[in-house]
């Protein structure tokens, strides 16, 4: 049966920024569902907030808005647009619940539009966790004995019955938000409280127990003739009690026989029909009891999910693109399986001839604060998953490709002994991103299989295979030569090089050397869904040392493009995003070859390059994929620039190795990321930069930072996303600083000296502007130049910005273009480049300038309309800025024509706070500084500043209070800025609360304030609450909260919290009150109106042609 | 750590560890898609006189249990994995599979690189091959056996066509598995009473048939018509079970009076091609077989597609589209149509006879190992017999 003819318009619905537990799986789900609605001839109308998504872009829907997820917005769109259907399954919850708010709302009746894919009683019997419930009974499974409440009192009363501890898990919240296990009534208080809070429907599941049992995933479809396959199984490594997201997990299941397997499928099949998943994925978990078997139902998701990614990188296996198919109309039958040429139709279960290994990747480092211990709400930022053709080996290759210190299994010193052993022993029984190596080492020192097991709940399986790995690492060590046995042995079960070299104290280049001398090279394996059963035409590989390789020959050149590896804070979907548009770029003249290991991406899609390698981005590993290639046929080279730091760190020895490096040479990056050479790029071209130097030890730091003068901001050299970036006041906190550098350089074995320090005086009150800039050798081309809204001093990624910049001149904007090209040349960049400008008293400082792709190219190219990483691809391939402009690709005009009618483009950051607890349970600081902390990123788009700010409130955190309470509490330095926009907060209808020092100033410029408690005071004679009370009680619509430096930061850190913890609006500078107010205004004057992206450019062209006719006339 | 090679008919050779027992084995080798249910695969009696490969790497992680055996013993004639478990874990596991391999004499091969063999399987088709390790690829002088002298010995091997292997496998004498009752308690009036032929049956089909009330006498494969009689079965079974079915002319001829009585039949895997045979179809032999329990089959009759568990290297060739004519005596059987289709290579998975009662399938309704979306195929048998004897 055909798809349906009914349908000629659908309304898909994004996920919205990257926040923890949703992540760029969803584009990945998201793009390929829009591309399969379009190749069906259908309009698609497509809404998400993200603009570092690939499915934005505007040639992959008809009408593409960037617009907040928000029902009010939503309705204008269907309004507007009147689709016949919306697809709200491949948007994570995030469109699931938006969804159900527009049918709540009366909007899908009103406009008449379906649902397709899912319904809303089907949506509501898989997310209700009573109705849920009912469903499992019905299918003949188990649930965990559990019961719902709505108060705290409710709890202690079901508590009595199912005992400690119990887990805790609010309804309708993504990722686990808000769940926990609590051991005692304190926890449950606690717990219970924030997930009523965080429950849309104020409603809190409690369970017994089943901490330490096997956890497993089923990945089902369903197609409207009832077929349902099961894609993939999934086996988490760590037992229940850590959210499957955290989890160390493997695919297939490998501890399961056949009948529990089976027993597995057959409940799996039964709930997504007792659920009526009419067409569409969905993802169930069990738990199972290790000493019984007793099987319990966990929960189920009706709905394209992070683990539906997985499964279908793991399996090749297109959830999402089959899902979007099922839902107009087609049956599994109907649709071909891609991956063997269409000889076989998707209604089967693919069968895995390899072991798939998915490691979370954290980054409790950003918040040192939050307590590391992993639980059921999700904490992981992003996932590497690795493929082999054994367990071992897939989780060598994962681990490594975490990119992350420590990350990695390893043999140096002697194995622990005595009171170091019984410590690390113990601390294993709790879950934290290291337990794998912990476990390992514990292992290593003669820990038995059994009292791991007994810690853990690790299945004795998985544990035996880790002491395999030790017993052949001892083997490698004890090895009298490197043979081709003993290297064959060490790397079937996934040792890398640098590992060998350690066990063998010699050099990764040595170990490299002496393999290849014996001629040990992996093979490449194919992802083919059917075990080889059939013969596959997709080149999907990956690595593994077995006999037979199975990469084809071709005759066009091939360019590789090095991913970004997996998402972490500072490098995420904005780089993916880049590397997949060279894909796009290239494809015409070259044979695109992906090399990524994040199973979230629209990078690692079979359907993006020609060809994909699913591997870590090591030297070790890029170096062998390479080698595989240039056996295939020619390779033009390699492009390291676009996927962020990962990539480019590996650019110097890939060079010195021989590779071609395409674009901006690796001495060039190297210039442009060395203190001492680009000062002198700097001192050529006559540009100030902040007064700067380098130190590697105590006393050096000690003296440059005198000479410079505090306030210093000093960080590592090489670091993306402000890793371990601080703005120091003083010599004290500069000695704590270095300290703690000397001890990181002591755990890596590099103990006394210190990698350069980089410090830099601190520019106080600056704009800060960042650039993106295309330089082909000749010509440069300005992407854009985003005016940050928060001063210099707070990360760039965690800082709002404004496109174009509002404030600034066109002689500004001269100054900036002249300065970059300066740069540009002076460095020998060619591709993109990205600068940090800080203006100050009139004076353009260059804070530093970086020659890759940034992670704001995908906002710059959806704001202007112009895609930079498709042109900086082809400029890297040679061709010149003229010669893309006259393809079309580029425009006339770049960003230094002020276009005065364009539209105003706003990047928000969205933060990770509420994820983050103390050991104690209260919420992490959530202050801004120059580390990076922001895990994605909204766009607000709009004709003028103040709306376009507005929306990237909305769409950021939902949005600032159009009334109500305003709190104020500002430093000193800041009490004179804020009376202007306090007066107009309580012109639009503010009541002002305000701590007694704030009231005073605020009262002398004749604004009327209500003084507040302060923290610290404690509760009034009369119990009179104070500021952290009225906040927790929801008293308080907005904080404004700026730190003062070092003093008083308990009382600051208190109210932060506590304004996180309630989900209420806050402000921590004066620039974003400033622009907050206006906003506020902005939004009080009436509903958003909406533009598509196409609208956008279209206006634009017109604008652009006008421009270029009046040149002409002129 | 015990060197072992595999070598194949057409020249090609793996050389990996010794895994199970040390020694030489000869068979066809084909390999098994499936990630689960190696236990099940080694002990279903139609894997007999096969080498048989596992594409899944990791084999041997959940031990061995005493519930999962499909027959008393291991069938295949060798066995062929990459990683063999070192350590089994399950509840239910009660020894390692290396035992039982060791213990039954199972000459296998580990550590060679199975998806080679299986892509190489898959474009030259099955073939013979044999498996060699310890004395065995020694000569008397202590030296390897030189490769042509292992290739000799693997062409002297029989040929799997023309094979009739059933007697090798079935049952010897006569037993009744009884029915069940819905709390799993024996069921003193049974629903019906099914004479069950073993031609290499699984322990699974007898029971998928006893949990709905049918008492099944299961027969040698020897069995004559009169033996069947003496059973007053309502219905008539014919397993799954090794060689080719072209061989089979006891099976056929025994069909034929099942069919010419009007005895209600109901048919797996090789008792699928008996069934072919039976109606004068030709069976053929496919290039490397169905094995897995992933392969999607058609019911045409709902229009459904089911997940189901293969292990077949021969097929029925009849008319894929429309009613036909059973070729058989000039059509005395009547109208026949192909019931069930693989989606993956269209081929015959199922027959039903239109002007009797007779239907068979080419796949595994018992599954073990394998999905159980195929087994309302035995409630269709128990509402065909019941039916007939209503009518009767």
């Amino acid at each position: 049966m055909p798809r349906r003819t009914d349908i000629s318009s659908v309304l898909v619905i994004g996920s919205g920024p990257i926040v923890i537990g949703q992540a760029c799986e969803f584009d990945y789900s998201g793009t390929q569902a829009c591309r399969v609605l379009k190749e069906e001839g259908l309009r698609v109308i497509l809404v998400n907030s993200n603009p570092a998504t690939i499915m934005t872009d505007p040639e992959f829907a008809d009408a593409t808005y960037v617009e907040p997820i928000t029902t009010e917005i939503l309705t204008t769109i269907i309004a507007k647009e009147r689709p016949d259907a919306i697809l709200p399954t491949l948007g994570g919850q995030t469109a699931l619940n938006a969804a159900i708010a527009l049918d709540e709302a009366g909007v899908l009746e009103k406009y008449d539009v379906e649902l397709i894919g899912a319904n809303i009683a089907s949506i509501q019997k898989g997310e209700d966790r009573e109705q849920f419930k009912q469903v499992v009974e019905v299918c003949g499974a188990e649930s965990a004995r559990s019961a719902i409440v709505h108060t705290i009192d409710d709890a202690l009363a079901a508590v009595d019955d199912l005992r400690y501890p119990v887990v805790v898990r609010p309804s309708f919240t993504m990722g686990g938000l808000g769940s926990g296990i609590a051991y005692d009534e304190g926890d449950l208080r606690r717990i219970v409280g924030q997930g009523l809070h965080y429950s849309p429907t104020t409603e809190v599941l409690l369970e017994e127990s089943i901490l330490g049992w096997k956890e497993y995933e089923l990945e089902l479809m369903r197609d409207k003739h009832d077929n349902v396959v099961v894609v993939c199984s999934i086996e988490n490594v760590d037992p229940v009690g850590v959210h499957t997201g955290d989890s160390v997990t493997v695919a297939p299941a490998l501890t399961l026989t056949d009948r529990e397997y089976q027993r597995l499928r057959d409940i799996g099949i039964a709930v997504i029909r007792e659920v009526g998943v009419d067409t569409g994925g969905c993802n169930i978990q069990f738990a199972i009891e290790p000493s019984t078997g007793r099987v319990v139902v966990i929960e189920m998701n009706p709905r394209v999910s992070r683990s539906s990614a997985l499964a279908s990188k793991a399996t090749g296996f297109p959830i999402a693109k089959i899902a979007a198919k099922l839902a107009i109309g087609y049956t599994l039958d109907e649709i071909p399986n891609d991956i063997t040429g269409g000889s076989t139709p998707a209604s089967f279960e693919p069968t895995l001839d390899y072991v798939v290994v998915k490691v979370p990747r954290f980054a409790f480092e950003k918040f040192p604060a939050a307590d590391d211990t992993l639980t059921t709400t999700m904490k992981s930022v992003g996932e590497a998953m690795a493929l082999g053709r054994n367990f071992t080996e897939a989780l060598g290759k994962a681990m490594r490709s975490l990119d992350k210190k420590g990350s990695t299994f390893h043999w140096t010193g002697d194995a622990l002994t005595g009171d170091a052993l019984s410590a690390l022993t113990a601390t294993i029984s709790r879950p934290t991103e290291h337990r794998l190596v912990d476990v390992q080492q514990v292992l290593r020192a003669g820990v038995s299989l059994e009292t791991v097991y007994e810690l853990t709940g690790i299945d004795p399986w998985f544990i035996d295979q880790l002491q395999l790995i030790n017993e052949v690492a001892a083997e490698t060590a004890a090895a009298p030569a490197l043979t081709r046995s003993v290297l064959l042995h060490a790397k079937r079960h996934g040792l890398s090089d640098v590992q060998i070299a350690t066990l063998r104290r010699t050099s990764e280049d040595a170990v490299r050397g002496a393999r290849h001398a014996v001629g040990l090279r992996p093979v490449f394996k194919t992802v083919d869904t059917c075990a080889a059963e059939f013969a596959a035409s997709t080149p999907y590989h990956y690595s593994s040392y077995d006999e037979e390789t199975e990469v084809a020959p071709r005759t066009r050149p091939a360019i590789l493009i090095l991913g970004s590896g997996p998402n972490r804070i500072g490098q995420g979907i904005e780089f993916d995003y880049s590397c997949v548009h060279a894909a796009l770029a290239l494809k015409d003249e070259f044979e695109t070859v992906m090399v990524n290991c994040n199973p979230e991406t629209v990078s690692t899609d079979y359907d993006t390059s020609d060809r994909l390698y699913f591997e870590p981005l090591t030297f070790e590993d890029v170096l062998e994929v390479y080698h595989a290639e240039l056996a295939a046929g020619p390779v033009e080279g390699l492009i390291v620039t676009l996927g962020g730091q990962t990539p480019l760190s590996l650019a110097q020895r890939l060079a010195d190795a021989g590779l071609p490096i395409l674009g901006t040479s690796p001495a060039a990056i190297d210039a442009a990321e060395d203190r001492g050479e680009f000062g002198k790029v700097l001192e050529a071209a006559g540009l100030p930069a902040p007064a700067f130097g380098t130190a590697t030890t105590m006393a050096g730091a000690r003296d440059t930072a005198r000479r410079i003068g505090f306030p210093v901001l000093v960080r590592p050299s090489y670091v993306l996303g402000g890793r371990g970036m601080e703005i120091v006041y003083d010599e004290h906190q500069l000695d704590e600083y270095v300290q703690r550098a000397l001890e990181n350089a002591a755990d890596g074995g590099r103990a006394g000296t210190l990698p350069p320090l980089l410090i830099d005086r601190f520019l106080d009150d600056a704009i800060e502007i960042d650039v993106d800039a295309l330089f082909d050798g000749t010509e440069l081309f300005l992407g854009g130049v985003m005016e940050h809204i928060e001063e210099a001093g707070i990360h760039s990624g965690d800082s709002a910005c404004t496109l174009p910049p509002v404030t600034l001149s066109v002689s500004e904007l001269e100054r900036i273009r002249l300065s970059t090209e300066a740069i540009a040349r002076g460095v020998g960049v060619h591709g993109l480049l990205n600068i940090q400008f800080a203006l100050v008293s009139d004076v353009l400082y260059v804070l530093e300038a970086n020659p890759r792709a940034s992670r704001t190219v995908p906002f710059v190219s959806k704001a202007t309309g112009v895609s930079l990483a498709k042109a900086a691809a082809l400029v890297m391939a040679g061709h010149s800025i003229a010669d893309l402009r006259a393809r079309g690709v580029l425009p006339l005009d770049d960003a230094r024509v002020l276009d005065l009618d364009s539209p105003v483009a706003v990047k928000e950051a969205v933060l990770p706070f509420k994820r983050f607890r103390t050991r104690e349970g209260v919420v992490v600081d959530t202050v801004l500084g120059p580390e990076m902390r922001s895990t994605g990123e909204v766009m607000g788009f709009d004709v003028d500043f103040p709306t376009a700010f507005a929306k990237s409130q909305e769409a950021a955190f939902g949005g600032l209070p159009s009334g109500g309470r305003a709190f104020i509490s500002v430093a000193d330095r800041d009490k004179r800025s804020i009376v202007f926009p306090v007066k107009r907060l309580a012109e639009l209808g503010f009541e002002i609360l305000a701590t007694e020092g704030t009231a005073a100033v605020l009262h002398r410029s004749g604004i009327r304030s209500r003084v507040v408690r302060k923290y610290s005071s404690g509760r009034g004679g009369d119990g009179e609450p104070t500021i952290v009370d009225l906040i927790t009680a929801g008293e308080v619509d907005i904080v404004v909260n700026t730190p003062s430096g070092q003093g008083a930061r308990a009382d600051g850190y208190e109210i932060r919290a506590a304004t996180t913890a309630a989900d209420k609006a806050m402000v921590t500078t004066v620039q974003q009150l400033g622009a907050a107010v206006q906003a506020i205004e902005a939004a009080q004057s009436g509903p958003f109106a909406v533009t598509s992206l196409q609208e956008h450019d279209a206006a634009a062209l017109i604008r652009r042609e006008a421009r270029a006719a009046a040149r002409v006339s002129a | 750590m015990t060197t072992a090679v595999l070598v194949l008919e057409d020249g090609r050779t793996f050389t990996g560890r010794r895994y199970g027992a040390e020694g030489s084995t000869l068979g066809e080798i084909v390999f098994n898609t499936g990630m689960t249910g190696y236990q099940e695969t080694l002990t279903d009696p139609s894997y007999h006189r096969q080498i048989v490969v596992m594409t899944a790497p990791h084999v041997g992680n959940t031990g061995v249990n005493d519930d999962d055996q499909e027959s008393t013993r291991i069938w295949v004639a060798g066995y062929v994995v990459r990683d063999p478990a070192r350590r089994a874990s399950n509840w239910r596991s009660v020894r390692t599979l290396d035992d039982d391999l060791e213990a039954q004499e199972i000459v296998g091969i580990s550590d060679i690189d199975t998806r080679a063999l299986t892509r190489h399987l898959r474009e030259r088709g099955v073939m013979r091959a044999g498996i060699f390790s310890g004395g065995a690829l020694e000569s008397a002088d202590g030296e390897r056996r030189p490769e042509h002298e292992l290739l000799a010995e693997v062409r002297s091997a029989p040929a799997m066509a023309g094979a009739d292997l059933a007697g090798e496998v079935s049952t010897d004498v006569a037993y009744v598995v009884e029915a069940l009752g819905p709390d799993g308690s024996p069921l003193e009036t049974p629903v019906a009473t099914v004479a069950a032929v073993d031609l290499g049956i699984k322990a699974m089909t007898p029971q998928r048939l006893a949990e709905r009330g049918v008492r099944v006498h299961v027969l040698p494969s020897s069995a004559t018509f009169a033996d069947v009689e003496a059973t007053s079965p309502d219905g008539v079974f014919f397993s799954n079970g090794p060689g080719d079915p072209g061989a089979a002319t006891h099976e056929v001829e025994l069909l034929r009076e099942v069919l010419d009585r009007r005895i209600p039949f109901f048919g797996i895997c090789y008792g699928n091609q008996i069934l072919g045979r039976a109606l004068g179809y030709g069976t053929y032999k496919l290039g490397y077989g169905h094995r897995g329990v992933n392969q999607p089959v058609m019911d045409r009759s709902t229009g459904k597609v089911e997940i189901t568990a293969h292990n077949h290297g021969f097929a029925v060739d009849a008319p894929l589209d429309g009613e036909s004519v059973a070729p058989h005596d000039g059509g005395r059987y009547g109208r026949v149509v192909v019931s069930h289709v693989d989606l993956n290579d269209d081929v015959v998975e199922g027959l039903q006879a239109l002007d009797l009662p007779a239907f068979s399938v080419q796949y595994h309704p018992e599954a073990a190992a394998g999905p159980h979306d195929a087994a309302y195929l035995f409630d269709r048998f128990v509402e065909l017999m019941t039916t007939q004897k209503g009518a009767a």
